[in-house]
């Protein structure tokens, strides 16, 4: 175990998996020499020569179109956008190849091989286009899966599923936790399973349920409402897509309650299709409303972005509305 | 459009015919053409020591006009050189320099008219401050506090002024350029007598929205100067690693636009080019593309250390051809610079740029019912409900949000 920020545990996934695997080919805008402009590619191109770690022309339709092609041809891409808000522009390649390259040739080509990594998220002071959370947008793309790190370990777990999983993967991370989250890390080779939810902390009363950086949110919250005696179990969702159903029901039958934190806009939110969900599996289960706890339906602002924010106090007043329901 | 062969017609402007034969020369070898076969060369007027070259075109310009262009450099270098000072003291959570560039920026805004809409990149703070954008306005975007035109959504330096016809700067790269071209389209339609410069960087021209804008408003004869700072480096990318061919300007070409490459570090070439440019825009009704050859002495931004891509002696070799001290010379030798009101000019700035910040630092941020507005053109239901219930929430918790908690207004 070494003691690594997420940054870190995610510089080691890679060296890891293009250590073990010569097809591995990480790129991106910034990523070659400098190492990213949050270093998670630092020494890469200096351990692995310029052939399988560069820098890209700034063009991130250009990125994963090209992505798209090589892992078509059996590679195995790592490739980089370097802030979530930017991913637009390459839009239509994923949306409309990546996710789409198997089903559309009767699984004889696929992009299966390729990782998309970025990093997403607020509170940063990043203002419009330096805060956003889309993963909802990508959520709704059949055909590829979503992963979001908590913390370091969880990051480099997570990453080399990722990697090695035959379905294109959108790996997001917080980066707001790149520096802020340090824990012990594993410098063996180890995967966390994708499509599985954690359970952080078990609870009775009501199960609390985020991803990213919102999971430390709603802990902070639990904190609070267990002094009021109310006893949170803390789910981290981990993959947006395909998410763990059984694992959220299970503790929703349990608790009777849920509540559901997201960075991004409320409206058409991965909490709503999860609210669709739960209650199907759970009617009769509820003892009130499933909560969501968001961001507001505006563009993501920068003076006013500690009101924005779904933080901790919304949530531990969410949680009490929702036991005295 | 009607007709083969001659001269077609858009809505009374003439266009050449792009029938896709026309006009082919036929070879009976196979023809590699090879990058290099066309040699764009770049123009220069001052040398640089700031001699003119003897048989240089030289652009009209009086001791007024260069004074403005010489004290609006000085202006943006001490305003760059506060601003990432007030960053590392923690006083703005962000700014981005434009040294090196001020002859490119400054000599190219210079050479339009005030009607003009000018879209930027985010490194054209000296367009800005040419139009006459002045320090308090500067500091209230970067203090993002109400006096802000755009309401202190954005980081610092996205600024935008529609009087000024600045558009408010967007941080996702490119997304400016095929705007201009229908920006540009409307100014002609309207019959404006005005024109739009987009700014960008060699970086961004990498970017699919560049290619769009580029051959949209050439096909749409659209008047509008794509005017693109070559500064060698996008953050790290150094711009071998961006492109292969001969720069940007050899892209003009494949799109049938008239370009100029200038000497971005010449501001009299810059100015001249820009002014010739226009003309060709208005009078034509077409695009042109200049590229401006220049070198980004500044750090990305704030949140960049140079050090980490690029050697301090190919920073020296670019600080030897400053655009400031080169036009400086110049204006020495016209006998246009009395150095002790240059001197009481610079410190002026100085002293305004301090007691600006100070101010802007003091005044509040938007009240929270601003944090709605402007996502439609009135609130709808859904985000007037949110708004209530985060004022309801802030009141509960005042100390957690301090800069909007004591203006609530419930209503
Ligand atoms: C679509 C998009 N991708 C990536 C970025 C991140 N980014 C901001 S500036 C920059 C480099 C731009 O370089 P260039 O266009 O040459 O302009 P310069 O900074 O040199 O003035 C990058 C990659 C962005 N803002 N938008
Ligand atoms: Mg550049």
């Amino acid at each position: 175990m070494t003691k690594m920020n997420m940054l870190q545990a995610i510089n080691n996934a890679l060296i890891t998996a293009m250590t073990e695997d010569e097809k591995v080919m990480v790129f991106g805008e910034d990523v070659g020499h400098f190492g990213g402009v949050f270093r998670a590619t630092s020494n890469l191109q200096h351990q692995f020569g310029k052939g399988r770690c560069f820098n890209t022309p700034l063009t991130e339709q250009g990125i994963i179109g090209f992505a798209n092609g090589l892992a078509s041809q059996g590679s195995v891409p790592v490739a980089e956008i370097q802030f979530g808000d930017y991913i637009f522009p390459a839009f239509d390649q994923i949306v409309n190849e990546t996710a789409k390259f198997r089903y559309r040739s009767g699984g004889q080509f696929t992009c299966g091989t390729l990782t998309i990594r970025t990093p997403y998220g607020g509170g940063i002071a990043g203002g419009l286009y330096h805060s956003q959370s889309p993963e909802a947008f990508f959520a709704h793309i059949p055909g590829m899966k979503i992963v979001i790190p908590r913390n370091p370990y969880q990051a480099k777990g997570l990453l080399l599923a990722s990697i090695r999983d035959d379905n294109p993967v959108l790996f997001m991370e917080p980066k707001r936790l790149y520096r802020a989250s340090v824990g012990d890390v594993p410098e063996e080779d180890y995967e966390l399973p994708l499509g599985k939810a954690e359970v952080v902390k078990k609870g009775e009363h009501i199960s609390l349920l985020a991803w990213g950086a919102q999971v430390e949110v709603i802990e902070k919250a639990a904190e609070m409402a267990e002094n009021d005696g109310i006893s949170c179990e803390i789910i981290d969702l981990r993959s947006i897509l395909p998410w763990d159903a059984q694992t959220v029901s299970e503790s929703v039958k349990k608790t009777g309650r849920l509540l559901i934190n997201h960075e991004a806009p409320q409206t058409g939110g991965f909490a709503s299709e999860i609210s669709a969900t739960v209650q199907e599996r759970c009617f009769l289960y509820l003892e009130s409303p499933i909560t969501r706890v968001c961001g507001l339906d505006t563009p993501y602002p920068l003076a006013h972005e500690k009101e924005y924010m779904p933080d901790h106090l919304k949530t531990y007043e969410a949680i009490k509305r929702c036991v005295n329901f | 459009m009607v007709n083969f062969g001659g001269v077609g017609y858009i809505r009374g402007f003439m266009v050449d015919e792009r029938n896709h034969l026309s006009d082919v020369g036929i070879s009976h070898k196979v023809n590699v053409i090879d990058k290099g076969t066309v040699d764009i060369p770049m123009l220069q007027i001052l040398q640089p020591d700031g001699s003119v070259h003897s048989d240089a075109d030289m652009p009209e310009i009086d001791k007024e006009a260069a004074l403005k262009i010489f004290r609006t450099m000085h202006y943006i270098r001490v305003l760059d050189e506060r601003m990432v000072g007030a960053q590392r003291q923690g006083r703005i959570s962000f700014y981005l320099a434009c040294s090196g560039e001020e002859a490119s920026i400054i000599g190219s805004a210079a050479a339009l008219s005030d009607n003009d809409m000018i879209m930027s990149q985010y490194r054209e703070q000296g367009a800005l401050a040419y139009r006459g954008y002045r320090t308090e306005q500067f500091m209230n975007q970067m203090f993002s506090n109400k006096l802000d035109p755009n309401k202190g959504r954005q980081m610092p330096i996205h600024y935008g002024d529609k009087a000024l016809n600045f558009m408010t700067i967007s941080s996702p790269l490119g997304t400016q350029i095929p705007q201009a071209a229908g920006y540009a389209y409307g100014q002609k339609m309207a019959g404006n007598e005005a024109l739009t410069i987009c700014y960008f960087g060699e970086g961004a021209a990498s970017e699919g929205d560049f290619h769009a804008g580029l051959n949209m408003a050439s096909v749409l004869n659209c008047p509008v100067i794509f005017f693109c700072r070559n500064n060698g480096y996008a953050i790290s990318t150094p711009a071998n690693e961006q492109f292969s061919g001969d720069g940007i300007a050899s892209r003009g070409l494949g799109y049938g636009i008239k370009t100029i490459r200038v000497d971005g570090n010449d501001v009299l070439a810059v100015y001249l080019a820009t002014q010739k440019a226009r003309e060709i825009a208005l009078k034509e009704h077409c695009p042109v593309l200049i590229e401006a050859m220049t070198y980004r002495l500044a750090a990305h931004s704030t949140s960049d250390d140079p050090t980490g891509y690029r050697s301090k002696e190919e920073e020296q070799k670019w600080r030897v051809k400053d655009p400031v001290q080169r036009f400086e010379n110049w204006m020495k030798s016209k006998d246009w610079l009395d150095e002790e009101q240059h001197k009481q000019f610079v410190e002026q700035t100085r002293q305004e740029v301090l007691a600006a910040m100070k101010k802007a630092e003091q005044v509040d941020i938007c009240e929270i019912d601003d944090l709605i507005n402007d996502v439609y053109d009135a609130p709808p239901w859904h985000l007037k409900e949110q708004l209530s219930e985060l004022k309801k929430h802030i009141s509960l918790y005042p100390e957690a949000y301090p800069k909007t908690s004591g203006r609530i207004r419930h209503d």
